[in-house]
């Protein structure tokens, strides 16, 4: 049986899933950054209303689902699949949001790269032919993230250089069979790589290898080279990450050609006070689904790699001096 | 024990070491030295005016530190001490205000989670350490006191 798989951890879409639409929300800071013409709701506040921070995170599920839905003019009990994951404990962004939509529910869990592994799991769905049209969304919330794996929000500390600040906000993606552009033409599963990184206040060099490891692969399997990308765009790796990432991939003999960017290092404007910029899965979901996904419909990219970084540690781990496990799943997105 | 690093995770630790920013200790320091001070001078400007209302040292000492844990608290729930930390570190955790500030801060976030099992049982988060170990080293300090005595 001829099966879809390349080399060690590589996929690729015989029908060529696409991309419909995208939907942005995002909170005020992010909105003041340089993307923040680019997305399509930017809130006045994190609060958005609600009681609790949760609740807040859970509305920015809803709203990105929601609106995405009306942007392509559908109606929910059209959407074959919603897979949607987060950073809060049971997935409780995802799963609560999930509720009030009466569409089949896949929740997902990857930390930070859990917007390309949705995006990798709907073209899947769409290229078995198990659905027509699926969404996948991954959310972020600063201050639900600081309270479940930091400290409480008006505790007063100091952060290290490398620390990184969660974004707020939900990107949301229209996967279907329609057949306009862009499209997912490919995907490379990442492995769990541990290299040894303790330290939950620099998750940028504890990802980094893993980064590498699944780029590494992506290029192997596909016997490409990074510069048969327009832009290869990692999520969360921030400043610090992001440098190691570009040494450990000159040093193997794939360095980027100044097309490579990482969405934590470039969603904030540079005088906020994130150190080492942002982080969380809504990094990479609203940088995508925002801005990168215009520069393609206005032609500007044609060949897009997507690497959602996550670093898979709980505040338990943490504290009983266990390494950090890392995971990069990489999802190219083109113009054909 | 700690697991011994593999050869790989050893040469990995040497390559992202080069990337990783070393914070600005200095700086820290200095910050943590002015901030740290203007807090004791305030808190002695307050001593003294307690002690001119004619309260005893011991009193005035006393009322010193409620009105230091009443500001640093007061600072916390407007949102300004946090912001005041991040210059300050040191120089806002130690004295008296950044006990408050620990008290204060946890028992804001966890209001969410109710009253009881959420406000109550969880303000002393970060502050529990400090009130645990004061107590051991006091029981220690006194022992020793008293052996030095006896």
């Amino acid at each position: 049986m001829q099966t879809n798989h390349i080399g060690k951890q590589t996929v690729v879409f015989r029908s060529l899933p696409s991309i419909s639409h995208t939907f942005s929300i995002v909170g005020p800071k992010e909105g003041r950054g340089p993307w923040g013409p680019d997305y399509d709701t930017v809130l006045p506040d994190e609060v958005y209303g609600e009681q609790t921070w949760e609740k807040a995170e859970r509305k920015l599920v809803v709203e990105a689902v929601n609106n995405l839905i009306q942007k392509a003019k559908l109606q929910p009990d059209e959407i074959s699949f919603l897979l949607a994951g987060d950073l809060l404990n049971q997935i409780i962004s995802s799963n609560f949001a999930a509720a009030t939509f009466p569409i089949p529910f896949f929740g997902l869990f990857g930390a930070c790269s859990t917007i390309a592994e949705a995006l990798i799991l709907g073209a899947m769905l769409i290229d078995g032919r198990y659905g027509s049209r699926v969404i996948a969304a991954a959310s972020s919330h600063n201050k639900a993230a600081e309270r479940q794996f930091r400290f409480p929000i008006e505790f007063g500390t100091q952060r290290p250089p490398t620390a990184q600040w969660t974004v707020t906000g939900c990107g949301s993606f229209l996967i279907d069979d329609s057949a306009t552009n862009p499209r997912i033409t490919c995907a490379t599963v990442g492995r769990v790589v541990d290299m040894g990184c303790k330290d939950p206040n620099d998750m940028g060099s504890a990802m980094a290898p893993a980064a590498a490891d699944t780029l590494l692969a992506h290029f192997k399997d596909l016997a490409k080279q990074p510069a048969d990308y327009d832009l290869i765009v990692t999520g969360d790796l921030g400043k610090v990450g992001s440098a190691i990432l570009a040494e450990l991939m000159e040093e193997a003999g794939f360095g980027f050609v100044d097309n490579y960017l990482d969405c934590g290092a470039s969603i904030f404007h540079p005088d906020e006070d994130v150190h080492a910029g942002g982080s969380g899965c809504a990094a990479l979901a609203v940088g995508f689904a925002g801005h990168f996904f215009k520069l393609i419909q206005a032609g500007k990219l044609n060949k897009v790699l997507l690497a959602g970084t996550g670093a898979l540690l709980s505040p338990l781990t943490s504290l009983q001096n266990e390494n950090i496990p890392c995971i990069c799943h990489a999802v190219a997105i083109e113009v054909i | 024990m700690m697991a011994q690093r593999t050869k790989a995770q050893q040469n990995y630790q040497r390559i992202a070491q080069k990337h990783i920013p070393k914070p600005p200790i200095f700086r820290n320091s200095c910050n943590a030295f002015l901030v740290g001070g203007l807090i004791c001078v305030i808190a002695q400007a307050i001593n003294n005016l307690f002690l001119s209302r004619g309260l005893s040292p011991s009193e005035a000492g006393a009322f010193t530190a409620i009105t230091m844990v009443f500001l640093g608290a007061l600072l916390t729930a407007l949102g300004l001490y946090d912001k005041l930390a991040k210059i300050g570190g040191a120089g806002s955790a130690v004295p008296i205000t950044g006990f408050a500030n620990t008290i204060v801060s946890a028992a804001m976030d966890f209001r969410s989670e109710g009253y009881v099992l959420g406000m109550a049982a969880q303000m002393y988060k970060i502050a529990g350490p400090v009130i645990t170990y004061g107590v051991v080293s006091a029981i220690i300090a006194g022992v020793v006191k008293w052996i030095l005595v006896h």
